[in-house]
């Protein structure tokens, strides 16, 4: 409640706000784009090599009255959502994402393939300049690194309590993000968000080429297709979780802290 | 009242947007002057591709317990013409590989020339633009020795290959230029898995390139040009899938 006039530091630097939203725009052209490149061949599979006759741990199935997504020995029937939909015209579509998830919106993967890769450049600079600005301007110094007393099971068990009691605190105004805050960004900037970028190379020809060993590292080029899903995957979660935990922290102030930069001190719910 | 007229026009907005969004993609999609802005990502990819390798690196080579069990065929699996199909019953006796343009010595090799000549066996990942992979031995002749025969000329800047198999009433081309060309793994490939190559993969004679993706690996081949440009070829874009779809003409990723 108490508003410190003194005390003006912005909550979040341009650097965080700029990157902030470029980024996800670029997560959401990715995401869409990918999954047209996705329908291209729904299935997924483990080692170097994987088409129709070798088996996939994950795949799409598709016919005109049924649609649905096998994993591993588990069928889910997904008519009306994956492998069998109805366009905007009312046409059965048998593409494993519907529509209106892709990127263009009807099927066509030089399409598809020319919007992923644009945004992936403009995605993996962005990226790459926010981790060295943020390293030059203390961002992850200062309120991304865990101390060691963050690192006791006590403190993070009282933070997972806190955070299922839905209370989101601010650490007492020192540190801008709570532990499980911390991690969850530190595993999505320096984890995820990277291994996106080096999935998607290892799946390149000419970079088996150059660097053999960043598919090897994956254990193969159809284990980095598959893990650039799950990484996929993943991304949505942590979406989910974000915007969850921004309705309940309270979505205007919250956006607007990221428009505008916001103030440092929080000053309690409204 | 102020928060809740803010609420309501957020959501009327993210509603509009979501909706304005994709349908704006769709239009910016079929934009020529965007494609080309998404279609500058092919010129970074390949400066930078081609950067970060020795020029002459080679693709990944595996062993023979590596082989996908199915080489999987995709694109045109028969050319079913009258010539192809009369030339496959005799086994490709007749079949020739003619090149033209600009070669100091242009020539035609038959089948039997080029099994005579040296070979290269390698076994390489086939990776499909769709996303599929298939791990295959081919054996064949290296492009270079053709290409010195023949006395490739210095004007020649790209190498196109002609094929006998059509995609919806065009013929099937492809282009590569000469780092890809003279690369040691880039073969005239007749035997796939130490048989004859099989129709649907492409009989009697493929290309394989191997650092790029598979719709640059011509099947079907029946002749080479060298060219100076690509501008008069086809729609001038490097080959079929480039002139139909929008797909890149550097399928290095």
């Amino acid at each position: 409640m108490t508003d410190t006039p003194e005390r003006k530091a912005l909550r979040h630097r341009l650097t965080t706000r700029l990157w902030h939203w470029i980024n996800a725009l670029c997560l959401l052209v990715l995401l869409m784009s990918g999954l047209t490149i996705f329908n291209a061949h729904p299935r997924l599979y483990w080692g170097e090599y994987g088409a129709n006759g070798d088996y996939a741990w994950a795949a799409v199935g598709s016919s005109q009255t049924l649609g649905y997504v096998r994993l591993g020995e588990t069928k889910v029937e997904t008519t009306g959502f994956i492998g069998n939909w109805r366009d905007s015209e009312g046409e059965i579509q048998t593409w494993a994402f519907p529509g209106w998830a892709t990127i263009p919106s009807y099927y066509s993967l030089a399409d598809g393939r020319r919007w992923h890769f644009f945004f992936a450049w403009i995605f993996s600079i962005g990226l790459a300049f926010f981790m060295i600005r943020s390293l030059f301007n203390r961002h992850v110094q200062n309120d991304l690194h865990i101390n060691r007393s963050e690192w006791r099971p006590s403190h993070i068990l009282r933070d997972i309590k806190n955070h299922l009691r839905l209370r989101f605190h601010d650490d007492g105004g020192v540190n801008i993000y709570n532990i499980l805050q911390k991690l969850s960004y530190i595993g999505v900037i320096f984890i995820l968000l990277p291994l996106m970028i080096f999935t998607g190379l290892a799946m390149s020809p000419a970079m088996d080429a150059n660097w053999p060993w960043l598919t090897d590292i994956f254990g193969g080029r159809q284990s980095a297709r598959s893990v650039h899903f799950i990484g996929m995957f993943l991304l949505v979660l942590f979406f989910i979780v974000h915007m969850i935990t921004l309705l309940l922290a309270g979505p205007f102030k919250q956006t607007w802290a990221m428009i505008t930069g916001g103030e440092r001190k929080e000053s309690g719910h409204e | 009242m102020n928060n809740l007229l803010t609420r309501r026009k957020l959501i009327t907005a993210s509603a509009i947007g979501a909706g304005s969004l994709l349908s704006g993609c769709d239009s910016l999609s079929r934009s020529p002057a965007f494609q080309n802005i998404l279609g500058s990502a092919e010129n970074a990819n390949f400066l930078v591709q081609r950067a970060l390798g020795d020029r002459l690196e080679l693709a990944s080579e595996y062993s023979i317990k590596d082989l996908s069990p199915k080489f999987r065929a995709n694109g045109t699996r028969d050319p079913g013409t009258a010539d192809y199909t009369a030339s496959a019953a005799q086994g490709f006796a007749d079949w020739q590989l003619r090149l033209t343009g600009l070669f100091g010595k242009p020539q035609n090799f038959s089948l039997a020339a080029l099994l005579s000549m040296p070979q290269r066996t390698q076994i390489t990942r086939h990776d499909c633009v769709e996303g599929w992979s298939a791990i295959g031995q081919w054996t064949g002749v290296p492009l270079k020795l053709l290409l010195d025969l023949a006395q490739l000329q210095d004007k020649a800047k790209f190498l196109v290959f002609h094929c006998a198999d059509r995609l919806g009433g065009r013929p099937y081309y492809e282009s590569i230029d000469l780092l890809d060309a003279f690369h040691p793994q880039t073969i005239m490939a007749h035997r796939l898995n130490g048989e004859a190559v099989p129709i649907e993969n492409g009989a009697p004679l493929r290309l394989r390139v191997e650092r790029q993706l598979g719709y640059k690996h011509a099947k079907y081949v029946t002749g080479i040009e060298a060219v100076a440009t690509l501008d008069n070829i086809g729609s001038g874009k490097g080959g079929y899938w480039e002139d139909v779809a929008n797909y890149e003409w550097y399928a290095g990723i």
